[in-house]
């Protein structure tokens, strides 16, 4: 039964510096790291190598004790140069020294046929083993999915509606193979059925065209239209104590890779995004690969050079992404790479002048943004004002396309109400679905922040 | 701009940690943030980029639409003066005078209004250690307009004080109260000092000068009120109304324009129609509470209609849009939104019962001829009630989903 859900509510914020269709080369990257604080909900992380050792591209080389089947893996072959922790011995990166020609450790390989013939266990044992499991997210909570579990559905969303995100017709281009076997690998593993969500605005990428043995639905409207958090909600809810897991489509093509090729393969297409990027385009890259060869060399001026001239790089998008050095690394999930102005200026009556060069979903006094709804921004990181108590209503619920009522939810977690955060619906929502929030508030709360110390909350209590 | 911006940065550290004027941050940044927006960028982690709004432009966007309001005030207070005491019928006649009048009885009322309201928002800010809230800049103008221009300005200053302590600071500054501040400061008068805010002399401002013979003061609901008593038709009580001044007074036209006696900003439901333009257009007043607080009074007054036992309940409804503060209360004070309902069903419920509520104070209860004050503060007060039912609702349709 294939849905089609329009979704009126939400807001797309268009910035200067879309990725062109073409993929570019850079100067690969010498170091990788894994950066266990992607992963969210990972307890009790503990190391496996030592520095000095060498791995080979999906070798394991960390674990969760607190679900110590999940194996996460080095991303190339290389030399563990260093294990970088921070404060009270927080660990923060393993770094590795990669080698010219990457080898692969080698697991099992399957044809496509007897993949259909796996049974549920050796699949688990083979995605686990293959360093993929990562990839698989489990709703509620939006940690890494526990194999033990049985989801009652999976969830992809087959488009990233994010400002800037790559066109999945480019990243995963000539996946196809890997694409479908991904998905078969995937039905063993629920009890329900397995949900691909395509944008219903936009042609269909060749990789899904033909893809069996999932339920193909289709979202049109606005951001977040293409958050699977989303998608969910209107396809088949979440209820307390409901488990469903999501995936991106590059985590299904990886598996399928693995499965097919019997190797760990981190190799991703990623957009360097931003009105900061030069060569806004496509690139190969590999997972926690370093950025600086990308973004040094690659930022250009624009308009708000002579009052913002440094860069900020953020790993992932504008909304949900991380800042990280210009010699940072990729994050686990991220597909994308934006280089933005750091907008630390000041600006003469900032707050009263009349603007058509900032973007806003508001229409209030002097904010012009409105009167070219096609335009593309550029925008800086200034927070363009200060905190303050909730004040304006009814904003939230605009650019949230869910039954949820946000700001009541948002009250209930900062009063660590847990009764009242359950029957608001914290169970349905990740970050990502109020990042728009975060965007639009009036009083610049830190929306994203809250709604994970409330799932915390829920989590581990 | 370069010089003001290295000013403020050679003082800043003054006011810093381990400043001699340490204690006055708050009241300092203030300053600073109104002059410059600052200079933080977003963290590491979450949005990356932000909306260009915040809560001073919203603020002030709410100013900007009270100012056709307070230049019409003006300039009727002025008007009513001269039409009073028999100087120039003409609306036109002797335009500066009255203007510059207006402005003398006006102006020092606004600005003690902002002055008093400033500064226990700034008293607040430095002992509780918060930043100073934008909220005042809409309170410091609302209150002046719901006030007659003859109030004793210590009177504007106490209700200030007053409304801004008790109805705002201590339950934590803008965006925690429950009542609306401007509201509460005109309740507090009423109740306090009802000599200088009810009754039919306070409305017009004679000065030294005598009124005309058979002046009468009284605002249109008095007169309507009066009719419904005496039993003499609503219309025609009010055409015939003060008919030494001039034909037509209160008649529905010239009471749309406002050019009658009432408080400074409310007479005009036309000003206030602008401001509700200006609200809804960008977005910052709830449309559905404006829609829905004009229907409220209409249907309300069409079920008066036909329940009528007295010409006041005969009268036709749309009077009831134009006469008193309906208008004005509509669109500046229920649509505050800390102190209005705050989900969008509970927005419809509480516009019309607020709405539908004035009539019935104004029609049917002799202690007060108007009845939106009363009726906005009440709503204030089950505003959260409305929407403990709105939210309750919502989490009934999550469970329901769950036992499907």
């Amino acid at each position: 039964m294939s849905k089609l859900v329009k979704l009126k509510k939400g807001f797309d914020i268009k910035l200067v510096g879309k990725a062109e269709k073409k993929l570019v080369e850079f100067q690969p990257a010498k170091t990788f790291a894994i950066k266990p604080t992607d992963f969210i909900g990972l307890q009790r992380p503990k190391v496996t190598v030592n520095e000095g050792d060498t791995v080979k591209a999906g070798t394991p080389i960390l674990i969760d004790k607190a679900l110590d089947q999940v194996q996460y893996v080095a991303p190339v072959s290389g030399e563990i140069v260093e294990i970088k922790r921070g404060e009270k011995r927080k660990l923060l990166e393993i770094k590795i020294l990669a080698d010219s020609e990457i080898s692969y450790e080698s697991f099992e390989k399957f044809s496509e046929s007897s993949i259909k013939n796996l049974s549920r266990e050796d699949a688990i044992a083979n995605l686990t083993k293959g360093g993929v499991w990562p990839q698989i997210i489990q709703r509620p909570f939006g940690i890494v999915a526990n194999p033990a579990d049985n989801p009652k559905a999976i969830f992809i969303s087959g488009f990233d509606s994010h400002p800037l995100a790559p066109d999945f017709a480019v990243t995963l281009k000539g996946e196809e193979k890997y694409f479908q076997a991904g998905i078969d690998v995937l039905k063993k593993l629920t009890d329900g059925i397995v949900h691909l969500n395509l944008n219903a605005d936009a042609e269909v990428p060749a990789v899904f065209a033909n893809v069996q043995n999932a339920q193909i639905n289709k979202f049109s409207g606005p951001h977040p239209a293409g958050n699977v958090g989303i998608q969910i909600h209107h396809i088949d809810a979440i209820n307390k104590g409901e488990i469903a897991w999501t995936i991106t489509p590059f985590g299904v093509a990886q598996m399928g890779k693995l499965l097919l090729e019997g190797r760990y393969d981190a190799s991703k297409v990623i957009a360097i995004t931003g009105s900061r990027a030069k060569n806004a385009a496509y690139t190969k890259t590999f997972i926690g690969a370093c950025v600086d060869t990308m973004v040094n060399g690659n930022i250009q001026e624009d308009e708000k050079s002579d009052i913002a001239p440094e860069t900020r790089v953020v790993s992932g998008n504008v909304l949900t992404g991380e800042k990280i050095n210009k010699d940072g690394y990729l994050g686990y999930y991220s597909n994308q790479i934006t280089l933005l102005p750091e907008g630390e200026y000041h600006e003469f009556l900032g707050w009263m002048k009349p603007t058509a060069d900032k973007l806003s979903f508001h229409r209030a006094l002097g904010l012009l943004s409105f009167l070219k709804p096609s335009k593309e921004f550029v925008l800086d990181t200034n927070v363009r004002g200060e905190e303050r108590a909730f004040v304006q209503t009814g904003v939230f619920e605009s650019v949230t396309p869910m039954d949820i009522l946000p700001v009541y939810l948002l009250k209930a977690i900062m009063a660590e109400d847990f009764d009242e955060m359950e029957e608001l619906g914290i169970y349905e929502i990740v970050e990502e679905d109020l990042a728009l929030c975060e965007f639009v508030d009036v009083s610049k709360h830190p929306v994203q922040e809250i709604v994970r110390k409330g799932i915390d909350l829920i989590q581990y209590s | 701009m370069k010089f003001l911006r290295d000013l403020l940065d050679k003082q800043k550290p003054l006011f810093q940690k381990g400043g001699k004027l340490e204690p006055l941050y708050y009241a300092f940044e203030a300053g600073e943030t109104f002059l410059f927006s600052p200079k933080h960028t977003n963290g590491i982690k979450g949005a990356q980029v932000k909306d260009a709004i915040d809560l001073k432009r919203m603020m002030i966007t709410v100013v900007i639409a009270m100012i056709p309001a307070l230049l019409f005030g003006i300039y009727n207070t002025g008007h009513q003066h001269f039409l009073a005491t028999g100087q120039g019928a003409g609306l036109w006649d002797n335009f500066a005078d009255k203007a510059i009048l207006g402005l003398t009885l006006v102006l020092p009322i606004v600005i003690v209004a902002y002055a008093a309201g400033g500064l226990v928002e700034a008293a607040f800010a430095v002992i509780r250690k918060h930043p100073i809230n934008e909220g005042f800049l809409v309170t410091g103008m609302l209150i002046p307009l719901v006030v007659p221009a003859t109030l004793p300005l210590w009177q504007v200053a106490l209700a200030t004080i007053f409304a801004v302590v008790i109805a705002k600071e201590v339950f934590g500054g803008t965006g925690m109260n429950i009542l609306n501040v401007a509201m509460t400061a005109r309740a507090f008068l009423y109740f306090a000092y009802p000599a200088q805010i009810s009754g039919d002399q306070v409305w017009t401002y004679l000065g030294d000068k005598t009124a005309v013979d058979g002046f009468s003061g009284a605002t249109a609901l008095a007169v309507a009120y009066n009719a419904g008593v005496e039993g003499e038709a609503v219309n025609t009580a009010l055409s015939s109304h003060n008919s030494v001044l001039g034909s037509g007074i209160y008649e529905f036209a010239n009471l749309f324009m406002g050019w009658i006696p009432g408080s400074i900003g409310e007479t005009s439901t036309l000003m206030a129609l602008v401001g509700a333009a200006i609200l809804i257009g960008t977005g910052v007043a709830s449309w559905k509470i404006i829609v829905s607080g004009f229907a409220g009074a209409y249907i309300m007054g069409f079920i008066m209609n036909l329940f009528a036992v007295n010409e006041y309940m005969a009268m036709g409804p749309e009077y009831h849009w134009v006469m008193g503060g309906l208008a004005f209360g509509i669109v500046f004070m229920a649509t505050d939104p800390v102190s209005a309902a705050q989900t969008e069903t509970g927005k419809w419920i509480y516009g019309l019962l607020i709405g539908a509520l004035t009539v019935i104070i104004r029609v049917t209860n002799p202690a007060y001829p108007e009845g939106i004050m009363l009726a906005v503060l009440f709503l204030n007060v089950f505003a959260p009630l409305i929407d403990y039912y709105v939210v309750k609702a919502n989490k009934k349709r999550r469970l329901q989903r769950a036992t499907v």
